[in-house]
C-alpha cells in the first residue's frame, strides 16, 4: 500500500514540519478527546469537528480543570442519547436558551467554593446563541462573568430540521425560508452580527474562527483561556445536511466562506478589533454558493447564475466585510 | 429572639442563616425586599461566602441557580407571578434534574389584567413542575419553612418553593422569632450534592432520554415527592424540638375533630378563617378548619383522615382553573373519594381582593345550612359582569374588557381601592 500525500489547496503547513510546541492539540496522543468517537453526528458535521478541537484545546489550556455547559441542539442531542455519552469531561445540559446563565451559575459556585482554577465553557449553536439564548448571553457578557462562550454557527436550526435562525444568511434556503417566490430563500435584512454585538459589551476577548483553520481555532481557544471574564468565540461550522454540501467538502466550504469575505475571521479585545486574518486567496461568492444546495435556486440547470441580482447583493456583503475588517490589506497570493 | 420585623426581612435573614452560597436576584413585586436584603448582607460581608448575582430575567435567575446547584453550591432565589411564569421552563428543568434549589414565591396574581396583589394563581401554575410547594400561614412560618426547605431539598434532591402571600406576609411587620446561627447550623448540615459537576469525576448531566426510560426517570421524581410526604412531617417535628415552635408539617387541623363543616385553605387567609371559626364555635356551630401546608406533595391520606368525618367541606381557594373551578378542591375531592362528604369550592381573594370576616361568615353559615353551591366566587360583583356581557352581546367591537369594567365602576386603572 502506498502512502499518498495530498495537496489540500490551502497554505496549511504539515503538522510534522512545525515545532512540537506549535503542533495542534489534536496531534498530541495525550489530547483529552473531550468529545470522543461514537457520537451520532452526521457525516462531515462541522459542529462535531469544531467542538472537538475547541474543547480539547481548552482542556489542554486548563490542565483538564474545566466544566462545559451545553445548550439544547444538535451537539447536545448527538452526543448524549441516554444512556450513552460521548463527553469525557464534566458536562451539563439544562435548556435551549439558558446555557450562558447556567454557565454563570457554575462559575459562581466554583468561585464561592474556592475552586476558581476550574474554568467554565458554555456552548450552543447559533439558535441557542443569537436567538433564544441571546438575553442570557448578553447578561453574562454585561456582568463579565468568568465564562468562555462558544457559538457553533451553522446558520440555522439544524436539529429541528433546518429552520431559519437570526444567523441565517440572506437568500439561503431553509425549511421556513423556502426557495420560492420572487425573493427565494431568506430575506435580506440587517442581520445579527453576533461577534460585533459581543464586542459592544466591551468584554475582554471576542474571536471568530472556522473549521477550515483548526489550528487558528485552537490558538484562539488557548488565548481565551489565558484571560478571565466573559469571552466569546464564534465558530462557523459547515452543516452538510442543512447547507446541502457534500460531507467531504466541510472544510472546503468553510474556507471559501472566509476567502470570499462572507465570514471575516478576526480577534477583538475590549471591544476593539486587534487582528484580522487576511484573505490569502480571494474567491468570488459564487464559488462558495455553488457548493451548497441551500443556494441552488440562484443557479439554473446549466449552472449559470439564474439570479445575478441576488448573487451581486451577496457579493456586496462580502466586499463590505473585506473593507470593514481590512481583509485584503496584505498582499493577496494568486490562486 | 423576638424582633419586630417586616416579613421579607425576616425571610431574608432566615435564608442568610441557612448559608446560601449563590443567590440570584431579579426584581419583581412583591418579593423584591427579600433579595434586596440578601444583597445588602452579601455586600456588607455579613453573608459570606456567598455570590450575589443580579441577572437580567427570572429565566436567568433560575438558570443561574441551576448551574450553581449542579456545581455543588446551595442556591436560592425568589420570585412571584409573571416572574415565575417567565422562568417556568427552568423551573421544570430544576425539578426534572432534581436540583435542590430553594425559592421563595411571594404569591401574586397572574395577568392579564396585570395586577401586583396577592392570590395563588402563580403557585398553581407551577403545580406540576416537580417542586415541593409549601404554603406559609404566618410570617413566622414563612421564615421557618425556609430552614426546613433547604434541609428537605438537599436530603431528597428536590427543589422546594416556599409560598408566602405577597404583601400580606411579605410587607407586613410583626414580631418574629429569628433563630441563632448555631441553632440553624445544628438543624441544617452543609450541602452534600448527589450529583456534581467536577472535572475529577466527569459526569454528563442532563442527557436526552427517550421512551425507553423517560417514564421511569419521571416516576423517580414522583417517588422523591412521596418520600417527601413522610419527611415533611418528621422535619416539622424535629424543627419543633430544636426551635421550640410548630412550623411546617403537612396539614394543620383547627377545631375540626367533631365539625360538620370544615373549611380548607392555604396561606395567610387561614388566620381570618380561624377567627370566624372561633366566633361560630362560640355560637355553638360545629365548624372547623384545615390548613394545608404541603400542596405538593399533596398529603392525600392526611387530608382524608382530617376531613373524613365531616358532612361538608368548603375549599377556599385564591386561584381557579379557568373553565373548571377549584384546583385545590380537585385534590381534596380526590382525597375524599368514596366517603359521604360533599365538597364545594369558594374562589376568593383574587388579585388582592380582601377576604372579610363578614363574607366568610356568610359562606360558612350557608355551608352549615347545607346550602353550598358547587362553585362560588366570593363577593363577585355580578352586576358588573352582566353589564360587560351585555355590552359584548350588543356589539362586536365592545372594547377592552378590563377598561370597560373599570369605567363602569367609576375608577381608573391607576387608582384602585
Amino acid at each position: 500500500m502506498s502512502v499518498r500525500f495530498y495537496q489540500v489547496g490551502s497554505f496549511a503547513v504539515g503538522n510534522r514540519l512545525v515545532n512540537r510546541s506549535d503542533r495542534t492539540v489534536q496531534s498530541d496522543a495525550e489530547r483529552a478527546n473531550s468529545l470522543t468517537s461514537g457520537h451520532r453526528a452526521c457525516q462531515g458535521c462541522g459542529e462535531a469537528l469544531g467542538a472537538r478541537y475547541a474543547l480539547d484545546a481548552a482542556m489542554r489550556a486548563t490542565g483538564g480543570q474545566m466544566v462545559a455547559v451545553n445548550a439544547t441542539g444538535c451537539l447536545e442531542v448527538f452526543s448524549t442519547p441516554y444512556p450513552e455519552t460521548s463527553w469525557q469531561i464534566a458536562w451539563f445540559h439544562s435548556l435551549f436558551g439558558n446555557a450562558p446563565a447556567v454557565a454563570t451559575g457554575v462559575a459562581a459556585a466554583l468561585r464561592v467554593k474556592g475552586r476558581s482554577e476550574t474554568r467554565v465553557i458554555g456552548q450552543a449553536g447559533d439558535g441557542g446563541t443569537v436567538d433564544i439564548g441571546f438575553g442570557c448571553l448578553s447578561g453574562m457578557f454585561e456582568r463579565n462573568d468568568d465564562v468562555l462562550f462558544i457559538c457553533y454557527d451553522n446558520e440555522a436550526y439544524m436539529n429541528t430540521g433546518v429552520q431559519r435562525s437570526g444567523a441565517t444568511p440572506p437568500a439561503a434556503r431553509t425549511a421556513t425560508t423556502e426557495a420560492v417566490g420572487p425573493q427565494p430563500g431568506n430575506s435580506f435584512g440587517q442581520g445579527k452580527n453576533m461577534p460585533e454585538l459581543a464586542m459592544a459589551h466591551g468584554i475582554p476577548y471576542v474571536a471568530t474562527a472556522t473549521v477550515a483553520d483548526l489550528h487558528d481555532l485552537e490558538d484562539k481557544v488557548t488565548r481565551a483561556m489565558e484571560l478571565h471574564g466573559a469571552r466569546y468565540i464564534h465558530i462557523l461550522v459547515t452543516c452538510p445536511l442543512g447547507w446541502g454540501s457534500a460531507p467531504g467538502d466541510t472544510v472546503k466550504v468553510a474556507r471559501l466562506a472566509t476567502q470570499t469575505g462572507l465570514f471575516p475571521v478576526f480577534e477583538a479585545e475590549h471591544g476593539e478589533v486587534v487582528r484580522a486574518s487576511p484573505i490569502r486567496r480571494p474567491a468570488p461568492v459564487e464559488e462558495y454558493l455553488r457548493l451548497q444546495g441551500r443556494y441552488a435556486h440562484l443557479f439554473d440547470a446549466a449552472g449559470n447564475p439564474a439570479r445575478p441580482d441576488i448573487i451581486a447583493a451577496l457579493q456586496a456583503m462580502a466586499d463590505r466585510n473585506i473593507a470593514r475588517y481590512g481583509l485584503l490589506e496584505t498582499e493577496a497570493v494568486a490562486p | 429572639m423576638l424582633r419586630q420585623i417586616e416579613g421579607s426581612r425576616a425571610v431574608a435573614q432566615t435564608v442568610a442563616l441557612c448559608r446560601p452560597e449563590v443567590v440570584c436576584a431579579y426584581p419583581i413585586s412583591p418579593q423584591t425586599h427579600i433579595i434586596e436584603a440578601l444583597g445588602e448582607m452579601v455586600k456588607k460581608g455579613e453573608l459570606s461566602p456567598c455570590e450575589f448575582i443580579n441577572v437580567e430575567s427570572e429565566f436567568a435567575a433560575m438558570s443561574v441557580a441551576i448551574g450553581a446547584s449542579a456545581a455543588g453550591a446551595r442556591a436560592f432565589t425568589a420570585t412571584a407571578s409573571q416572574g415565575l411564569l417567565f422562568m417556568m421552563e427552568a423551573v421544570y428543568n430544576a425539578g426534572g434534574l432534581g436540583l435542590p434549589i430553594v425559592m421563595t414565591l411571594a404569591n401574586r396574581a397572574v395577568g392579564a389584567p396585570i395586577n401586583i396583589w396577592n392570590d395563588h394563581s402563580d403557585a398553581m401554575a407551577a403545580r406540576d413542575a416537580g417542586w415541593v410547594q409549601l404554603f406559609a400561614e404566618t410570617i413566622q412560618e414563612s421564615a421557618d419553612l425556609h430552614i426546613q426547605a433547604f434541609r428537605l431539598a438537599e436530603e431528597l434532591s428536590v427543589p422546594v418553593m416556599v409560598c408566602m402571600d405577597g404583601f400580606i406576609l411579605t410587607h407586613a411587620t410583626e414580631q418574629v422569632d429569628l433563630p441563632s446561627q448555631a441553632l440553624v447550623d445544628s438543624f441544617l448540615p452543609p450541602y452534600e450534592p448527589r450529583q456534581v459537576l467536577d472535572p475529577a469525576e466527569p459526569y454528563s448531566i442532563g442527557a436526552m432520554v427517550g421512551p425507553e426510560a423517560f417514564e421511569e426517570v419521571r416516576y423517580l421524581a414522583h417517588a422523591r415527592q412521596l418520600t417527601a410526604l413522610g419527611r415533611i412531617g418528621e422535619l416539622g417535628a424535629e424543627f419543633a424540638e430544636t426551635f421550640g415552635r410548630d412550623s411546617g408539617g403537612l396539614v394543620h387541623p383547627y377545631r375540626s375533630a367533631d365539625a360538620d363543616v370544615i373549611v380548607v385553605a392555604m396561606g395567610s387567609v387561614l388566620g381570618t378563617i380561624k377567627d370566624v371559626v372561633d366566633e361560630q364555635r362560640d355560637a355553638g356551630l360545629r365548624i372547623g378548619a384545615l390548613g394545608i401546608t404541603s400542596f405538593r406533595p399533596f398529603p392525600i391520606d392526611a387530608v382524608r383522615s382530617a376531613l373524613g368525618s365531616a358532612r361538608h367541606v368548603v375549599v377556599l381557594e385564591k386561584a381557579f382553573s379557568v373553565g373548571f373551578g377549584g384546583v385545590l378542591s380537585t385534590d381534596v375531592a380526590m382525597a375524599l373519594s368514596g366517603l359521604p362528604v360533599s365538597v364545594s369550592t369558594v374562589v376568593a381573594g383574587l388579585g388582592g381582593r380582601p377576604i372579610t370576616k363578614v363574607s366568610l361568615r356568610g359562606v360558612f353559615e350557608a355551608a352549615l345550612r347545607g346550602e353550598s353551591e358547587r362553585l362560588t366566587f366570593l363577593d363577585l360583583n355580578v352586576a358588573l359582569v352582566e353589564r360587560e356581557l351585555e355590552r359584548m352581546a350588543l356589539q362586536r367591537r365592545s372594547g377592552p374588557t378590563a377598561e370597560n369594567m373599570l369605567r363602569d365602576l367609576g375608577v381608573v386603572a391607576s387608582r384602585i381601592g
